[in-house]
């Protein structure tokens, strides 16, 4: 009787890997491609030619007015931004108070940070922290009138201060209302899902910008006279019921997705709805739309400069409003202006994204060896 | 025969408008082992689903040991935990371990601790033959082990009846046998069984009793060495004759 012994393997043909082999592959496979490949490669370098002479070779970096960026050839004009970085930051935030802004910022990063690594421990101490005391303590601090601080008017707050104020509290905010919203409009019982079903329907249904109109005109004209809420706080309503909206539907989605035998081998578990849904549905639900809830996080925090329109001063506001000074009245402050607070909004986007990428790869468990 | 565990009576459910079991009549001891055969179709796994009520019947009568299957979300509940179900496609949760999966519902449903759930979970891997593969995800093994995964997971529970859904319809042959193994085992532990399957070696081997089913109807049912040898029932015949020779 013979016996079958399997043939080692080999390693593949050294002309299939490597960088010559992919350049070969993937840039230089015809005619056409090598074509594309080097017209491609001229555009790039034309590009980058273009922003770095702009943004450094011809750019201005000192100076305390206008005249310093008024070269012949003038590229960026950066002293701008230096001048007007605190208000652009903190916007009317009264100099003297601004510590206690850089404190919150600060001690929002101690926790969000270790929150981010998915190896740090203390999660549940840190959730406590980030979602019981932080809030509390940054409104006490931001707001002041106690504790002997003093008030600072919401009017005030500005640049950086309010982007992030109100991205982050609709971000926070959106997620669970979200997933209520999507577990509703899926729920067996008629009265819930209609209303879930009525409320996702009219805040995607309505623009940013008319939520955001009515909670800071009309919701005052039906408030009994007396009471009033902050303007602010009126937006950050408006934005955090629009961006649930639409997380809804994303976590919809990823409910969809989950297949039946989830649900019915939870079930003969003995497993209830809650308990189903928490420990079963929505870890993989939402595992599967992670790149659909960072999505509608990114888009949020950009809709935040619609504030604008109730005349509140985000990033984007108070750079357009220092357009305005005189003093600085140059071809390129616009532009100058317009690529600053572009960059710091990429950066923030950039990262979330970059964060989603990494909690993919992290939470994936198709790995076919651990 | 003793009081029974399982007791349906003139059972019937409705699809919309497509009659799938008919007029079920069937009582299950304590410790018997029954297999549900069929062409597709035919409605036996509706009937097992009917048992922990994944399915709900519109008439008749399901009692599980005692407690009336009728919406009652407590009875519900008693039973779910006395009944472990394992499924033609598994259904593990492939986001946790294998361990994981296997201490949800002692951790979860019957509120035992961490460690004491562990060490039970880690005795029916063994037993299911499996120790080594606690930690990994079930993506990362192979059908057979998958489905030994769900058979230690619904035993987790330490139910008194299981439900094999075709276990082993969504495996490859070399794998067939390893789960059958693990059940042939089970069965002659006592535990109380029905099983739907096509595997007709096994319910030679350890049924007590093989129920033939065709249109939503149970149409004969017989211990193992007459319902195979000498069935009385032509469309049995047919069927029989249809699984046996290839």
């Amino acid at each position: 009787m013979s016996s079958w012994t399997p043939t080692a393997p080999r390693p593949a043909p050294s002309n299939t890997v490597g960088f010559v082999a992919w350049a070969r592959a993937n840039l230089f496979a015809t005619k056409l491609d090598t074509a594309l490949t080097l017209l491609a490669f001229t555009l790039v370098v034309y590009v980058i030619e273009v922003i770095f002479g702009w943004a450094i070779i011809d750019a201005s970096f000192t100076g305390d007015d206008r005249t310093a960026c008024l070269k012949e050839v003038q590229g960026a004009c950066w002293p701008f931004i230096e001048a007007k970085f605190g208000q652009f930051i903190y916007g009317r935030y009264p100099g003297a108070e601004r510590w206690r802004v850089d404190l919150v910022f600060l001690s929002g990063l101690i926790g969000l940070i270790p929150m981010l690594m998915p190896n740090v421990g203390f999660k549940r101490a840190n959730m406590v922290y980030l979602l019981g005391f932080y809030p509390i303590f940054a409104f006490i601090m931001l707001n002041g009138g106690m504790l002997g601080l003093a008030t600072v008017d919401t009017t005030d707050w500005g640049g950086l201060l309010v982007t992030l104020v109100v991205a982050i509290t609709g971000i926070v905010a959106s997620l669970p209302l979200g997933i209520l919203l999507a577990l509703g409009r899926r729920s067996d019982l008629p009265i819930v899902r209609a209303l879930c079903i009525g409320f996702i329907e009219i805040f995607r249904g309505v623009p940013l910008i008319t939520v955001l109109f009515m909670a800071s005109v009309m919701l005052p004209l039906f408030l009994p006279d007396g009471v009033n809420f902050d303007k602010l706080v009126r937006c950050l309503i408006g934005v955090a019921l629009f961006s649930s909206a639409y997380m809804a539907e994303v976590v919809r989605g990823g409910l969809q997705a989950i297949p039946k035998g989830q649900y019915e081998a939870a079930a003969a578990l003995g497993l209830g709805y809650w308990k189903t849904t928490r420990l079963i549905i929505l870890p993989q639900a939402l595992k599967l739309v992670i790149p659909g809830i960072v999505n509608t996080f990114i888009g949020l925090f950009k809709d935040t400069t619609l504030v604008l329109i109730v005349g509140l001063f985000d990033l984007l506001g108070i750079v357009q409003l220092h357009f305005t000074d005189a003093s600085w009245a140059t071809p390129e402050t616009h532009i100058t202006g317009y690529v600053f607070a572009g960059a710091v909004f990429w950066l923030f986007c950039f990262a979330m994204s970059r964060y989603s990428i990494f909690m993919e790869n992290h939470l994936s468990t198709d790995r076919t060896s651990s | 025969m003793s009081d029974p565990v399982i007791r349906i009576n003139k059972m019937n459910k409705w699809f919309g408008n497509f009659h799938v079991l008919r007029d079920i009549d069937l009582n299950v001891a304590a410790g018997e082992k029954i297999v549900i055969c069929g062409p597709s179709g035919s409605g036996k796994s509706t009937l097992i689903r009917c048992i922990n009520r994944l399915e709900a019947h519109q008439e008749g009568e399901i009692e599980v040991e005692g407690l009336t299957l009728d919406g009652s979300l407590k009875n519900l509940e008693e039973i779910r935990s006395n009944v472990g179900m394992v499924f033609q496609q598994f259904n593990l949760f492939p986001h946790m371990t294998v361990l994981e999966n296997c201490t949800l519902s002692p951790i979860w449903v019957q509120q035992k601790s961490q460690a004491e759930a562990e060490k039970l979970a880690r005795e029916l891997l063994e037993r299911v033959r499996i120790p080594d593969q606690a930690d990994k995800y079930p993506g990362q093994l192979s059908g057979g082990q998958q489905q030994r995964v769900a058979i230690a997971r619904a035993l987790c529970m330490n139910p008194r009846i299981m439900l094999f859904d075709e276990p082993t319809s969504a495996l490859d042959p070399e794998m067939i046998k390893e789960v059958l193994d693990v059940m042939v085992e089970l069965a002659n532990e006592g535990i109380t069984m029905l099983c739907v399957t096509h595997e007709m070696g096994f319910a030679r081997q350890v049924a007590d009793r093989v129920i033939f089913m065709d249109e939503g109807e149970i149409v004969e049912e017989n211990a193992p060495q007459t319902f195979f040898s000498n069935p009385e029932n032509e469309r049995t015949k047919l069927f029989l004759s249809q699984v046996l020779t290839h």
